[in-house]
């Protein structure tokens, strides 16, 4: 009887397992089926030249790089942002603070993680744009400048939580060596524990690069619908990931050439986050055995 | 070191740890309970007794490497070269460049067998090559390890062994010329030849530094020290010179943990 329940159960847990992969593997074969057919249309040597994306215009034109510029200034920005705050924050909460604070300061710093990204991206637009308006008169009212400031804010807690970890795994008795020999805290961090921690870090800074080049809703609002190859962050620009919401919910008819460009946009999208993804993974595995 | 004038009076004996009325406590735990002690220069000095005795506690003293656990602070004086190590002018950093402190477990840092070997040299702002690059070498030398790694300088620290691990570790501690070495333990995380290779080096380096050894090991307390002191919950029990601690303790208790009754 015992044993049978136990047959279900592990059954059922494989059955769950199983769905994730299959649910993946799903995503995978759509989104390639959609864009061959996409890529039967459109050569795909002026998909990755062509300066221009104008799908939805009469005169059509399918460059990605206007995309991917934008994508890719939005998260230079949130990096920009996120990458020295969340370090020095998992700095400061490691190796400076007493203990109490840093019982305080974490579960906060999670929070701001648990902030709804719309939240973020109209907080960009009405109160950050607005506000850099009043320093930089010639901003325009969607940017890749405010939308990848509050981006960068909304990651800060990947970086320096997962930052925090990496720090937190250097052995005490490498701190001890390093105090021993004289150093101050400073050179302690710097000189010894940041590099130790090093691989650890840079898992952090892929997996928030990762996020950013995903995140959709705050660049969707804040960004702009304006797809230009420019890396003026002042201007109206246009994300991969906002410009795949524009179509989703405008009037494209379904099955058109211009209703496939989603899922050309989207399969590039996929393969640059599941790099980004991989290659952190491979890092973190490695790094893990370090100090075995 | 500063020298001390020779007085007529006795107290100016000139002694490189002075240790006065010594307490530690540990929150409400006392750890060491009113320690006198003196260590001269150019001696080993061992301490021994059972675990929680106290006597890592002390040797982390010298370098006031405990400093950093919460709620720990003394009571009474700890002189060095003359000076009041827990009085607030003295800076830390500078009192471990003279009192210099190998641990445990070998502790390389993650970066190749030169830079393990100039760290000391280089956080202290030195930046002539020539002078680190003779220094290192000097170094492992002096931890008879040169000949092993010479060809391998920039090779990760964490491609030796156990024990050559542990003679870098002692190198890089010796590399900014310390006046004091302190030693916790340094032996107990190795093999049987690579222990016998460090108590080598001990006994070489008491002509040039002034050393004082946590040990575990009685026969190594027996092999390699002069003086030897005997630590009990917190007391030190007994000091003395090696030979007479080991063939007639004055103290029915140094006895006992000696002869293996207990500890």
């Amino acid at each position: 009887m015992i044993k049978t329940q136990e047959r279900i159960i592990e059954k059922l847990l494989l059955i769950s397992a199983l769905f994730t992969i299959l649910t993946t593997v799903l995503i995978i074969i759509v989104l390639s089926y959609e864009a061959v057919i996409f890529f039967s249309d459109v050569s795909i040597i002026d998909f990755f030249t062509d300066t221009q994306w104008t799908p939805l215009f009469d005169e059509k034109h399918f460059g990605i790089l206007p995309l991917l510029t934008g994508t890719l200034m939005t998260t230079l920005v949130a990096m920009s942002i996120a990458l020295p705050v969340g370090l020095s924050i998992a700095i400061y909460l490691n190796e400076y603070s007493n203990k109490r604070f840093r019982a305080i300061v974490k579960p906060a710093l999670e929070l701001l993680a648990a902030v709804p990204t719309v939240i973020y991206g109209f907080f960009a637009l009405v109160i950050v744009t607005p506000f850099l308006q009043m320093f930089i008169p010639n901003l325009a009212g969607f940017s890749s400048l405010s939308a990848g400031i509050v981006m960068g804010i909304m990651i800060i807690p990947y970086v320096s939580s997962l930052s925090e970890d990496a720090l937190f795994a250097v052995p005490k008795s490498l701190r001890e060596a390093a105090y021993g020999m004289g150093s101050t805290r400073f050179q302690t961090v710097f000189k010894v524990t940041l590099p130790a921690a090093s691989s650890g870090v840079i898992v952090a800074v892929i997996l928030a690069i990762s996020r950013a080049i995903g995140e959709t809703m705050i660049v969707a609002i804040a960004a702009g619908q304006q797809p230009r190859l420019t890396l003026n962050p002042l201007v109206p620009i246009e994300t991969i990931t906002a410009y795949i919401v524009q179509v989703s919910l405008g009037d494209v008819p379904h099955n058109s050439l211009e209703y496939r460009t989603i899922f050309a946009a989207g399969i590039t999208l996929f393969v640059f986050t599941f790099i980004l993804n991989n290659i952190s993974f491979w890092l973190r595995k490695k790094y893990r055995e370090k100090y075995d | 070191m500063k020298e001390n004038k020779k007085d007529n009076t006795e107290s100016e004996i000139p002694y490189l740890i002075t240790v006065q009325n010594l307490n530690a406590f540990y929150s409400d735990f006392q750890a060491l309970k009113n320690i006198n002690l003196n260590i001269k220069p150019f001696t080993v000095m061992a301490f021994i007794g059972p675990s929680g005795c106290g006597k890592s506690t002390l040797i982390r003293i010298f370098n006031r490497m405990n400093d950093y656990i919460d709620g720990f602070r003394i009571e009474g004086n700890v002189i060095i070269s003359g000076e009041d190590i827990y009085s607030k002018t003295v800076h830390t950093e500078n009192l471990r460049k003279q009192v210099g402190m190998v641990f445990q477990k070998p502790n390389p840092f993650p970066k190749s067998i030169f830079d393990n070997v100039a760290y000391g040299l280089k956080i202290q702002g030195i930046k002539d090559k020539k002078f680190i690059e003779e220094r290192v070498e000097k170094s492992l030398k002096q931890v008879v390890l040169w000949d092993e790694v010479k060809d391998n300088l920039k090779k990760n620290a964490y491609g030796l062994s156990g024990g050559q691990q542990q003679r870098l570790c002692i190198a890089r501690t010796l590399a900014v010329e310390p006046s004091i070495v302190l030693m916790d333990e340094p032996t107990s995380a190795l093999d049987p030849i690579s222990t016998a290779k460090i108590e080598d080096l001990i006994f070489e380096l008491k002509n040039k530094y002034t050393i004082v050894i946590v040990t575990h090991n009685m026969q190594q307390a027996a092999r390699i020290s002069d003086q030897t002191a005997f630590f009990y919950l917190g007391e030190m029990i007994e000091v003395g010179k090696t030979q007479q601690i080991f063939t007639n303790p004055k103290q029915k208790r140094t006895e006992n943990y000696i002869s293996g009754h207990f500890g």
